[in-house]
């Protein structure tokens, strides 16, 4: 297949060669990575008594951790559904980074929910002992769809880039990679036949990427909606961690931008226009998500129900800061910053989408804690250490490890594919000939 | 005879034939495990000294003394029990809260009958004050063995079931500790084996749902309504153990609660006294009833008196709520 050498001499070095700086920040990674593994051996040798669980508050990072990588996920459904199936010129240069996320968050994901598991070695019985009636059973059945899924898009996406790559001989890179391109293009060499079936399977899978996760993020919120707790039980819970997962999913996306774009040198690619769009589409999706917050708390605390009325003490003093910095500052400062043209520059925007992603934490943080620990008979007749709800060190590490692993992913699919889609840019290209 | 008997079943065994089908294979098999148990195909010379014996299906068949050996008690064949219950019977608790002075015999008594470590309580007694211009009480928490029961609504794998006797049990050697069930559990009635409980076990021990003994780490413990007790008709362990008579137990099919020392008609005790359920409005139909804490024999805070600070530090939160 012929390519645009231009967009392949740009993007071809960092499959090429190496730099000092990637293995040390892999280094480093790893390093995190290895602890957080350090960690678990202790939770599995000891117990779950080493982390900070328990009787009340039973479910902690790991489903905080669980629930946020999960809505990461949100970005490619996002961008590459969406706005592949609208068709939306600007979206190319991003679109497999979107991909990207959704993949690498949807593997990690689960392992949360693993390590929060007590029996590990039982963990089959989800499929060999399975109940319906079970939203968990109902999430299993989700997430596996999802990842399918989103592998298979994925996967489509790439097979013209290992085509374009399989086919550029000033490709200086390991035989096995070589290899590993003839391989993964499965024949693709670009006749009308391929393109045409190719082009009908992604529109399919990204309208199809895009129900899916709409379903997956709404039962993981039915997980906590269909039980009583005061807090969980509300109807406006699917929707709302659906739009939580795109407005999070999205920032990550501009997090990213940024940093391929200054490591990886793609400024030409990754413009301005690219960050104040995506930046808008953050703006919108935080004015929803801010409207279903205000009016989730809203409702609760107009109302005199007793356990409601207690939650929402609960969260305007112990949690007070983390409330304020969570539904406040994260969903208004991310909106003003893009919202007002002068202060749109890349790092302004990118700050804001740092804030938005960490608000979005610090979110599920208080949804899930605070309720777990206002249960409808008060916490008594147990322990006084066992009443709060702490993290350990081993949480701690076992949450960082989740965000260095998803880092040296990236790190390591930056090796073999180009970040930025190939075949994508040159149809940009030729479309803007065309003009 | 023997077509009379298939074309003509009588209501009851309908009735477990269609609850055998509802429980599923497994009554089958303690069908199956418990004859092949008791009489094993003899190859060696035999005694010619025949013994009768009842086989499972109710028919009295003849044996040869040395093919006998004693049958093994197997797991299969207890879970198969635990599942199918008491036939007969739905049970109930009634907790006079006009008695309670947190004694907590009732703890104790199922801390050791069922080998929980100190730190696990299945039944629980909270301090409560409904608002700060009402009186506090002393109030004993089991499991409520729910009619609609939110924990077996949400458990992935079946570990947690509900009985036709009304009592929800969980199979600890089912349950993959995703704990989903505590959080469903509007009452705090579930209790995480968050490290290795550390049992001694006696050797010829076989784990039975209805005890829940040994607790398992990981996994999901709670109170049992002392399954294996009913089984051979002696009253829960917290019921016997209460000083006070606090607690009743009972069948409502029967309409018959008892505390050990006075038998009486639950219908009436619930009329005369206005018999409650905690929380009626959570609509999870709850097996226990509570009888409300007036005219109380002794003020509330004697329930503190004796007590390390440990037990007194426990109670600290207690408010209007």
């Amino acid at each position: 297949m012929q390519a645009n050498r231009k967009l392949l001499k740009d993007l071809t070095p960092e499959l090429e060669k190496t730099s000092t700086g990637w293995y040390i920040t892999f280094i480093v990674l790893l390093g995190f990575f290895l602890i957080g593994i350090y960690g678990l051996i202790q939770q599995i040798d000891k117990g779950h008594i080493v982390t900070g669980m328990r009787d009340n508050v039973v479910w902690g990072f790991y489903i905080v951790n669980f629930i946020f990588f999960m809505g990461l996920s949100y970005s490619g459904a996002l961008i590459s559904g969406v706005l592949h199936l609208f068709n939306t010129g600007w979206r190319k240069p991003v679109i497999r980074l979107a991909e990207l996320i959704t993949v690498i968050s949807l593997v990690i994901g689960p392992f949360f929910i693993f390590f929060c598991i007590g029996r590990l070695d039982r963990l089959y019985f989800l499929f060999t002992h399975p109940r319906i009636q079970s939203p968990i059973t109902w999430d299993v059945i989700a997430i596996c769809t999802d990842l399918i899924g989103c592998f298979i898009y994925l996967y489509l996406s790439f097979i013209e880039d290992f085509a374009i790559l399989r086919d550029y001989e000033d490709l200086r890179v390991a035989p096995w990679k070589r290899r590993l391109y003839k391989t993964l293009s499965l024949g693709y060499n670009g006749t009308p036949k391929q393109e045409k079936l190719l082009s009908t399977a992604r529109k399919v899978m990204s309208s199809m990427i895009i129900a899916i996760a709409i379903i997956v993020y709404s039962v993981l919120a039915w997980i906590f909606g269909v039980t009583l707790q005061p807090g969980w039980h509300s109807t406006i819970f699917g929707p709302y961690f659906v739009i939580a997962a795109v407005f999070s999913g999205t920032g990550l996306l501009i997090i990213l931008m940024w940093i391929f774009r200054k490591i990886y040198h793609l400024e030409e690619y990754i413009t301005k226009r690219h960050f104040v769009n995506v930046g808008v589409l953050l703006t919108i999706i935080a004015a929803f998500y801010g409207y279903f917050t205000f009016s989730d708390y809203l409702t609760k605390w107009y109302g005199s129900i007793k356990m409601d009325s207690i939650l929402i003490d609960k969260l305007f003093s112990e949690y007070y800061s983390l409330f304020i910095f969570a539904n406040y500052i994260g969903i208004l400062i991310p909106g003003i910053i893009i919202a007002l043209p002068r202060f749109r520059t890349i790092p302004n925007i990118t700050i804001a989408a740092v804030i938005a992603v960490l608000a979005l934490w610090v979110n599920r943080y208080i949804i899930v804690i605070p309720t777990l620990e206002t249960p409808f008979l008060p916490i008594q007749d147990v322990r006084s250490a066992w009443i709060k709800y702490t993290p350990t060190w081993i949480e701690w590490s076992l949450t960082f490890a989740g965000v260095a692993i998803f880092i040296m992913l990236f790190m390591l699919i930056s090796k073999i594919a180009p970040i930025i889609s190939i075949s994508e840019m040159q149809e940009e290209d030729k479309e803007e000939i065309l003009k | 005879m023997k077509q009379k008997e298939q074309s003509l079943p009588d209501k009851s065994s309908r009735r477990n034939f269609l609850k055998n089908l509802g429980t599923g294979v497994g009554a089958v098999t303690l069908a199956g495990v418990g004859g092949t148990a008791a009489i094993t195909a003899g190859k060696k010379a035999k005694s010619g000294e025949m013994i009768k014996l009842l086989s499972p299906d109710g028919k009295l068949v003849e044996v040869d003394k040395d093919d006998i050996k004693p049958a093994e008690k197997s797991v299969k064949e207890l879970k198969a029990k635990a599942k199918t219950g008491l036939p007969g019977h739905k049970f109930i608790m009634v907790i006079d809260l006009a008695k309670c002075k947190n004694a907590r015999k009732c703890v104790d008594a199922c801390q050791e009958g069922h080998m929980l470590p100190k730190d696990h309580e299945w039944i629980k007694l909270y301090l409560l004050q409904d608002d700060k211009n009402t009186a506090k009480y002393w109030f004993p928490r089991p499991c409520f063995h729910c009619d609609k029961p939110m924990c077996v609504s949400v458990c992935p794998v079946g570990a947690t079931y509900k009985r036709d006797d009304g009592i929800v049990l969980v199979d600890n050697e089912r349950c993959i500790g995703c704990k989903f069930c505590m959080t469903g559990c509007p009452y705090s009635a579930r209790v995480f084996n968050w490290k290795d409980p550390e049992v001694k076990l006696p050797a010829d021990h076989v784990y039975d749902p209805e005890t829940n003994i040994p607790p398992v780490e990981g996994t999901v413990g709670k109170c049992v309504f002392c399954a294996d007790n009913l089984r051979k008709n002696i009253l829960p362990r917290c019921v016997t153990a209460c000083p006070m008579g606090v607690i009743y137990f009972g069948d409502i099919l029967e309409d018959t609660v008892t505390n050990g020392d006075e038998t009486v008609r639950f219908s009436k005790l619930m009329l005369d006294r206005a018999g409650f359920r905690y929380r009626e409005e959570l609509g999870t139909l709850p097996s226990v009833y509570y009888l409300p804490p007036n005219q109380r024999m002794f003020p509330v805070e004697r329930g503190l008196d004796g007590y390390d600070e440990d037990i007194k530090g426990r109670y600290n939160d207690v408010g209007p709520r």
